[in-house]
């Protein structure tokens, strides 16, 4: 074979390579992901799909059980009242009343069940400009 | 007084940076007064950094808080070795320490480039410069981010640095992946000024290539130390979780990892010119990315990012970046054109090409993950994150065929390999990794999980290859000089400190890969809730919760378990896992019920081993103590009112307090005695907790190879270190003064290079004739042409010419 033609094969493989992969991508991701939702916005959601819940702990809303806890979520930026959510397993170190969390899990009777092992707390962070506490 | 000198200073400095581009510039054209007076500005900038970051230490050093920066970070109580560190803590300290980390590194590379390059390193000049200037001026005018911002009154303390900070590895993880950030500026800006004056030879990546490794060294050791900071600190055990801030950290060490590998095809085969252009705009422009991601807020993150005024310049700056080099690539395409083409699939060039487009791809997957909740958002309307199983759906394969590729790589020699070498230097290889194979296949478990399994494989072929390499030097060196064959292989890697070094950095690499496959296939993971006195059994193991622990102090609380861990017949191991809380920061004179309103943090319980590690933290059941201490508060409360019917003991509080409502002279012993009394409650009430025989949860992770992962990361440092070593020779005398020489110095190199994969066996005879015969012609045409360019006569250029010829090469 000549060289030419050996290179344009080539340039060809990798290039199909490379589109199927970026079609790969492109599918799954948006088959895979979860949607984000604040607390005000999962009032009509529908019940057996799975979301990330993203809101700010309400502050004195922490029980702990012996299996579970309870706490409530509200809007990051403090409005409404928040929605009622149930956890099992572990909890970051950060976890607390004013935090901002992300949980995965579903709504069942207006309670929002998250999944074990699924809590993201947010590190109080380095660069934020203002202090919430 | 350190307020209006600093501002002073960075003001200076900044001026001093805007004076360096426009001098540069003025000089382009090789006026060396213009560009002397651009690289003197670029060190007095440098001296006045150096000096600002010295006020802000000293300042922190000695409890300034009449800095803004000092009393949001710091506090008297605040330990020593915190109060250093806790300048990078802050978004406008980590800025400072951005702008000075560079304006070293700028420095650094404009003296070691005093006589060389001309043309390009006016250019290269404006673009460090112009980036410093850049990150000066945001501390200047983008408002709130000033280091040197005074308080005014001053306060008497600070609120103190976040306890989930203060961990050794978190406060040299910061500078690490900055100064990584920071230094791949010097690639980038010395490339821009290839491309402006169309000098697009290999020489800007000899002058730059020390930068770009120590770059990818420091992100590296950076990411990993951070990996490290969250499995022992906070407390779910794991190492990495796809989150955007270590992909962004992730991304540009990927990036820097390809353009590393493929300026060496450059260096020796001038081909790949626009790839690597493309590859360090990139790996800069990630660095920026990074930079901006943990500024904005636009995504969601573990680590919570503020909204700050600084995140829509760095934008900017990436916009600027990106088009500005983008129009300069594509005006320069007729430059960067190669003359050469890959001439056999089977040559060390054909895979260095394929292991950058592997790594552009897992660089790409990763982008396309962490920015995919914008990309949903703006074809969707919502924003939907991706996690980490998607995100080892592709990566996991891309990090296999890498540690093939890993293997492969360093058997084969440069321009092509013949059928018979390749079968000859694959044969050990691919025997041990087949024999490993199917060991693992026999005696482990390791064959449910295939992915895990086929790196296993691929790995084990990749350190065998890479001692053989060893070896094989060794041999070949040992042939020449005789001695033992340590003595041998001290020789011959010191001959190839980059050649070796860079096996040395593979086979860390090839480790750590280990080390991760084996940990996330193959943990056990279990949640057990015990009584003192307690058993459980996990993975073989006796787990007994023995007692529990407890300690107070002025700012936490810390509750903790003695845990006795037996595997088999063998001795206990005693871990001591806890959960410490802390009273929030910058609070003084509140309640005790204050300690469990703070930050909490798990110290981890943890038996690391080389086979294993056995991990574990702890989720006391602390409702009882919390019930005792708000009744206490209540009591406090109580006593200071007064009340009628105040127990007598509490008379004299409420006494004390009445006086000092009426004379402030005595409100600090005041608050001083309750300060006491509540400590000493605190402490008591604490103690019960340790008759409360409460249960408490722990979560416990049997961790296979963990270990592995650090000593990777260490050897592939170590490698790192050899490579960058400079040679012996070059620190007595500067060999290369001129591009000429330096040029004649890369391909001498070349010749001893083939000569001593010839002489490892790698190249055939034949192979290695032809190579051999290319290359002394190459070298030959060098010496012409410094021969012309020093105008010396033509009769010189044959002597000269037969001197290449038979220049003695000392390979081995």
């Amino acid at each position: 074979m000549d060289p030419q033609r050996k290179r344009k094969i080539r340039l060809v493989v990798a290039l199909s390579v490379a589109v199927l992969l970026a079609v790969a991508l492109v599918y799954t991701s948006f088959s895979a992901a979860t949607a984000a939702k604040e607390p005000s916005q999962l009032l009509g959601a529908a019940p057996g799909t799975s979301y990330d819940l993203t809101g700010k702990v309400v502050k004195g809303s922490i029980r702990k059980g012996d299996e579970e806890m309870r706490f409530r979520v509200a809007d990051r930026d403090g409005g409404g009242e928040g929605i009622p959510v149930t956890y099992s397993g572990t909890v970051p170190d950060p976890f607390r009343g004013g935090r901002e969390i992300v949980l995965t899990g579903e709504v069942q009777n207006g309670v929002f069940i998250g999944e074990p092992d699924t809590l993201v707390t947010k590190c109080p962070s380095k660069f934020t400009t203002s202090n919430d506490s | 007084m350190t307020a209006s000198l600093g501002s002073a200073a960075l003001a200076l400095a900044f001026a001093t940076m805007l004076f360096a581009v426009g001098t540069a510039l003025v000089g382009r054209n090789g006026d060396e007064r213009w560009v002397l007076a651009s690289r003197r500005a670029v060190y007095a900038a440098c001296a006045l950094l150096t000096l600002c970051v010295a006020l802000i230490e000293i300042a922190f050093a000695s409890d300034d808080f009449s800095l803004n920066i000092v009393q949001q970070h710091s506090s008297i109580e605040t330990p020593n070795f915190y109060k250093l560190a806790a300048m990078w803590s802050s978004q406008e300290g980590s800025l400072l320490l951005w702008a000075w980390v560079l304006s070293i590194a700028s420095s650094l590379a404009l003296y070691s480039t005093r006589n060389k390059l001309r043309e390009l390193v006016p250019y290269a000049t404006a673009v460090m410069a112009g980036v410093a200037s850049f990150f000066t001026g945001l501390m200047l005018f983008a408002g709130g981010v000033n280091p040197f911002a005074a308080l005014d009154p001053v306060p008497a303390d600070g609120i103190g640095l976040n306890p989930l900070l203060q961990h050794p590895s978190m406060m040299i993880h910061p500078p690490m992946l900055y100064s990584g950030y920071v230094a791949f500026t010097i690639p980038f800006a010395f490339a821009i000024g290839a491309l402006i004056t169309r000098r697009i030879d290999a020489s800007w990546i000899r002058a730059t290539r020390r930068f770009a490794l120590i770059a990818w060294a420091l992100l590296g050791f950076g990411l990993l130390l951070g990996a490290r900071w969250s499995y022992t600190e906070l407390g779910w055990g794991g190492y990495w979780a796809w989150d955007p801030v270590e992909n962004a950290a992730l991304m540009p060490w990927l990036i820097g990892t390809a353009f590393l590998h493929s300026i060496m095809v450059q260096e020796k085969r001038g081909m790949l010119k626009v790839w690597n252009a493309c590859l360090i705009v990139a790996t800069f422009s990630l660095a920026l990315l990074g930079t901006f991601l943990v500024r904005s807020g636009v995504l969601q993150s573990i680590h919570a990012f503020g909204d700050s005024t600084v995140g829509p310049y760095i934008l900017g700056l990436i916009a600027v970046v990106l088009i500005g080099s983008t129009a300069l690539i594509v005006s320069r395409l007729d430059d960067l054109r190669s003359q050469k083409r890959i001439d056999s699939l089977a040559s060390r060039e054909a895979v260095f090409l394929v292991n950058n487009l592997l790594l552009v791809a897992l660089c790409v997957t990763i982008f396309w993950g962490t920015f995919f909740p914008l990309i949903s958002e703006l074809f969707t309307g919502t924003k939907s994150s991706l996690a980490a199983p998607w995100f080892d759906r592709y990566t996991t394969p891309l990090a296999i065929l890498l540690v093939l590729f890993t293997g492969i790589g360093p058997l084969l020699a440069w321009r092509r390999v013949s059928w018979a070498t390749a079968k000859r230097v694959f044969f050990v290889p691919s025997l041990v990794a087949a024999v490993v194979g199917f060991g693992l296949a026999l005696f482990t478990d390791a064959l449910h999980k295939p992915w895990a399994f086929a790196l296993f494989v691929f790995a084990s072929f990749a350190l065998v290859g890479l001692g053989q390499e060893f070896w094989r030097g060794a041999a070949a060196r040992r042939s020449l000089a005789g001695g033992s064959m340590a003595a041998a292989l001290v020789g011959v890697v010191s001959r190839n400190r980059r050649r070796y070094g860079g096996y040395v950095v593979h086979a860390g690499i090839a480790v750590l890969l280990i080390g991760i496959a084996a940990s996330s296939s193959f943990q056990t993971n279990r949640d057990i809730k015990l009584r003192p006195g307690e058993s459980a059994e996990i993975d073989g193991r006796t787990v007994t919760y023995l007692r529990p622990t407890v300690a107070v102090d002025k700012d936490k609380f810390s509750f903790g378990a003695v845990m006795a861990v037996r595997e088999g017949g063998g001795e206990s191991t005693i871990l001591h896992p806890s959960r410490r809380f802390y009273r929030p920061t910058g609070v003084s004179g509140g309640e005790i019920s204050d300690f469990f309103d703070g930050e909490a943090t798990s110290e981890v319980g943890l038996e690391a081993g080389l086979a294993n590690d056995f991990w574990m933290s702890e989720g006391p059941d602390v409702s009882a103590v919390q019930r005792r201490v708000r009744a206490a508060d209540a009591g406090f409360r109580a006593c200071v009112r007064g009340a009628p019917g105040t127990p007598p003991q509490c008379r004299a509080v409420s006494n004390l307090m009445r006086a000092a409502a009426s004379n402030p002279s005595l409100q600090p012993a005041a608050l001083r005695t309750i300060e006491n009394l509540q400590t000493a409650t605190a402490e008591r009430i604490a103690k019960s907790y340790l008759r409360d025989d409460a249960a408490a949860t722990f979560r416990v992770i049997v961790n296979p190879l963990v270990t592995w992962m650090w000593i990777g990361g260490l050897i592939a440092l170590a490698g790192t270190l050899i490579a960058i070593w400079p040679p012996r020779r070059s620190r007595r005398v500067p060999v290369a003064n001129t591009e000429l020489e330096a040029l004649k110095e890369a391909k001498y190199r070349e010749i001893r290079d083939a000569e001593l994969d010839h002489a490892a066996g790698k190249l055939s005879d034949e192979d290695f004739a032809l190579l051999d015969a290319e290359l002394r012609k190459e070298a030959v045409e060098i010496l012409d042409s410094a021969n012309g360019a020093n105008g010396n006569g033509v009769a010189t250029n044959g002597a000269q010419g037969r001197g290449a010829e038979k220049r003695p090469a000392e390979p081995v």
